[in-house]
């Protein structure tokens, strides 16, 4: 088993990346791999709570991030200074984080075997 | 002169060039990811709190939805939907999109 890091740091709906990422993650934790997620930077906005794109015609795919765990994927990491310069609060994300300061979040990724970067 | 943004101020200096070069008196819609410009969360670092004062700040109600922070907008900031969106384009002899 590798040690998988998915490195999530673009919003939600501007871009296909925070989509294209669950995907992959979904594919790796078949192959019981050893995944985690990280949000830094905007990535963050991808675990916001309340959001609705009825109107701009693309899939919600937030829920995902909750159903992560039926898929053994819980290991789900936020950046404390992402979070902070946003003004952004756990309480604000729809999901259970362990956030991270930015050291701890550089040890994190020197453990990994393979780091994808969306 | 109609400005228009569609990227985060945190990922690329669209807004940042845009608010640089933008004449006082004109409109400046966010849509997209600069939405997020716009709100509580990003106008920390993202220019637009002093830039309502010069400028006419739109941003787009469904980008705001998709993204959960519709109730989050700044002061001074007004929402369209899209008929609002096509509105403005047509009420401005120019429209600049900042890729």
């Amino acid at each position: 088993m590798k040690k998988f890091m998915f490195v999530n740091r673009k919003a939600p709906y501007g871009t296909i990346y925070a989509l294209e990422s669950l995907e992959v993650v979904l594919i790796a934790a078949t192959f019981d791999q050893d995944v985690s997620l990280v949000f830094v930077d905007d990535g963050v906005y991808e675990l916001v709570k309340g959001q609705n794109s009825k109107a701009i015609g693309i899939k919600n795919f937030s829920p995902t991030y909750r159903a992560l765990e039926g898929y053994d994927v819980e290991k789900l990491y936020v950046e404390r200074e992402s979070l902070e310069s946003r003004g952004l609060t756990e309480k604000d994300l729809l999901v259970a984080v362990e956030v991270l300061t930015s050291a701890e979040m550089a040890a994190l990724m020197a453990e990994q075997d393979v780091v994808l970067s969306f | 002169m109609l400005h228009i943004v569609n990227k985060s101020h945190e990922q690329t200096s669209a807004l940042q060039s845009c608010l640089r070069l933008a004449q006082p008196g004109s409109a400046l819609l966010l849509i997209e990811d600069a939405v997020y410009a716009a709100t509580a969360w990003g106008a920390a670092t993202s220019g637009v709190v002093q830039a309502v004062h010069s400028l006419k700040v739109y941003a787009l109600q469904p980008d705001l939805e998709a993204r959960g922070v519709s109730g989050r907008l700044i002061d001074g900031v007004a929402t369209v939907d899209y008929a609002g969106f096509v509105d403005l384009v047509t009420e401005h002899n120019t429209c600049q999109s900042w890729l």
